[in-house]
């Protein structure tokens, strides 16, 4: 299979022809009753590659997850993993990939060790071949003295070890992640991260994983961003940012935010943005731009910040609007904002 | 297809067909735990045979006083296969609202992506939930003596063939039931539906010689009559049935080959609708 340059695609690949994709989705389309969840997406996961669906809740990436895991077929398009095609031959498919939902699949009434002994009979592992292999991942995990004990009993940190290592157990060469960190404490998200990176670097596993935060995003190798079932971005987080001009600068505005970016556009001859009551401006040399605008709009200023584009820069920059909407402001995401 | 040329120098070809055996047991296996580490669930399924059937047969008893009733026997006696019938019914249709909570709870995501046929799933979670039922129906033949039945050993071998078909075949239709659902409300609704009027017209509370002629055919059609009457034959030798023994497993054993057929496509449909 010759990898396809996509359109969008030319922002984060190097043609390099040599290297298989280990996942390919091809014009991928899904349409519920009356809502279309994709919109003709295309993207590649190369081999030992951590790679991140990023978008705000409804841009499809929990749809595309559920095709690529099997769960669904698509309306169009073709969804590939390890040139196993997800709709036509679920069966081999299901053999390449580890899964961890969202959601928490392990069975609370059972033990640690019973629930992996049952997920390694579903992958055909048996015997004292699969008794070791279930000690060595909860080792792995960190939880071998607590094997005996119910999951009921584990904290949900806990209860989210006991789901990597299900999805691990049989060694899957990809690993599928659907937004694994929800609900977890800072400390244990950070572990999960490390895992995950130790896994790729050192067992070579591929893994997709799909979040909604910008600080997750930035620990991918690459990056596709999803809103409203459309591809808006892909490449790797350092590539994406570098494709805004300079420094982010916002102004909060007194009165007309509208009416302020036109007067901006006018006298400065730069893009403005409105984002809100806000308006947004990329340029070289944010610092020295702020007196020019201060002074010259007086009284029509409320506040101003500059910043380095983030990853919500680039999605801003793509859609036009911003990652959340304006009643549910990002809650953890410290931004580094100078107020003057 | 130039994809196999990646990162696969794993043990992947260990796994490569996990077959039907090994994850129909797995599952079966997990649904005894599960019974059994919930201790309600295990006094549930042993004293509510005996409270059904005193309560019900006795307070019937008392109301229908027929000089020399069905059968020649007392209406305690009469209602004994009814009342196994019942209990297996329901043990076997209600353990199946466990695919909904299994759907629910995320577990049976994790058994859908894995590469075990349907067929396996099928079979564990119903061998599950016949061995539940069946077990709780066998129990219930502890109180025959008390209906005046006495069993030799090739009876009760018998009617353990009865019970098991008569659970392998309502726990199969239970799971086709269960599969499309996503709340055990709408299970609920169903059930009460269907079943009840199905097992009221099963001969349990009466018998069939004496129904009139629609109700005679619905009776005649409903596959658990087959179960009630067999029973019936097994457990009062001398007592007049409407089907011989062979006629009644026969229709049994169809029966079960139906509702596992039907099970399995339910599971065996793949959509573009969410499968959680």
């Amino acid at each position: 299979m010759v990898s396809k340059v996509s359109a969008l695609a030319d922002a984060g690949l190097e043609s390099d022809h040599t290297v298989a994709s280990v996942i390919s989705v091809e014009n991928l389309v899904h349409r519920y009753e009356s809502r279309t969840a994709l919109n003709g997406v295309s993207f590649e996961v190369r081999p030992a590659e951590l790679f991140g669906l990023l978008g705000p809740n409804g841009s499809g990436k929990t749809t595309l997850f559920r095709i690529l895991s099997t769960l669904m077929i698509p309306t169009a398009g073709r969804a590939l993993v390890m040139g196993c095609d997800a709709a036509q031959d679920p069966a081999s498919l299901r053999r390449q990939i580890g899964v961890v939902f969202q959601a928490q699949s392990v069975d609370a009434k059972l033990t640690a060790y019973e629930n992996l002994w049952h997920q390694g009979h579903l992958y055909g592992l048996r015997g004292s071949a699969l008794k070791k292999r279930v000690e060595e991942i909860l080792t792995r995990v960190g939880l071998a003295d607590r094997a005996k004990e119910r999951v009921e009993t584990f904290s949900g940190g806990m209860q989210r070890r006991i789901e990597l290592a299900k999805g691990l157990l049989h060694h899957p060469g990809v690993l599928l992640l659907d937004e694994p960190t929800t609900g977890l404490d800072p400390g244990a998200r950070r572990d999960l991260w490390q895992y995950l990176q130790i896994l790729r670097d050192e067992e070579h596993v591929s893994v997709l994983i799909t979040t909604h935060l910008m600080e997750e995003a930035e620990r991918c190798d690459r990056l596709a961003i999803l809103n409203e079932g459309n591809l808006v971005a892909l490449g790797t987080p350092a590539e994406l940012k570098s494709e805004i001009g300079g420094d982010v600068i916002m102004l909060d505005a007194a009165h007309d935010a509208a009416s302020l970016a036109d007067h901006i556009r006018a006298r400065f001859h730069v893009e403005a943005t409105v984002l809100g009551n806000q308006v947004r401006i990329e340029r070289e040399g944010g610092h020295r731009f702020v007196p020019d605008v201060v002074e010259a709009f007086p009284g029509e200023i409320l506040a101003i910040s500059v910043s380095k584009p983030a990853l919500e820069d680039v999605f801003i920059h793509r859609t036009g609007h911003k990652f959340w909407s304006e009643e549910r402001e990002p809650n953890s995401e410290p931004k580094k904002k100078k107020r003057r | 297809m130039a994809t196999q040329a990646t990162t696969l120098e794993r043990p992947i070809g260990r796994s490569a067909s996990a077959g039907v055996t090994l994850p129909a047991f797995t599952l079966w296996w997990r649904e005894i735990v599960r019974f059994y580490r919930q201790p309600t669930r295990v006094v549930g399924v042993l004293a509510s045979p005996l409270v059904f059937w005193l309560v019900i047969g006795s307070g019937f008893g008392t109301s229908f006083r027929s000089g020399g009733g069905p059968g020649q026997q007392h209406y305690l006696d009469y209602f004994y296969p009814g009342a196994l019938i019942m209990i297996v019914l329901f043990t076997s249709i209600f353990t199946m609202m466990s695919v909904i909570e299994d759907r629910k709870e995320g577990f049976l995501l994790s058994v859908l992506v894995a590469p075990v046929p349907r067929t396996a799933i099928v079979l564990g979670k119903v061998m599950g939930g016949t061995t539940l039922s069946a077990i709780q129906g066998m129990i219930f033949l502890i109180f025959a003596p008390f209906a005046g039945v006495h069993l030799q050993l090739l009876s009760v071998l018998l009617v353990a063939v009865v019970v098991f078909l008569v659970s392998f075949s309502l726990t199969a239709l239970g799971f086709a039931i269960a599969w499309p659902m996503d709340s055990s409300q709408a299970f609920h609704g169903i059930v009460n539906l269907f079943l009840i009027p199905l097992w009221l017209l099963s001969g349990a509370l009466f018998p069939l010689a004496g129904a009139s002629g629609w109700i005679r055919i619905i009776m005649r059609l409903n596959p658990l009559t087959y179960g009630v009457e067999g029973l019936r034959s097994l457990l009062y030798p001398g007592a007049e049935t409407s089907f011989p023994l062979p006629t009644a497993m026969a229709t049994l054993a169809l029966f079960s080959l139906l509702m596992f057929g039907l099970a399995l496509l339910m599971a065996n449909r793949r959509s573009t609708r969410p499968a959680a």
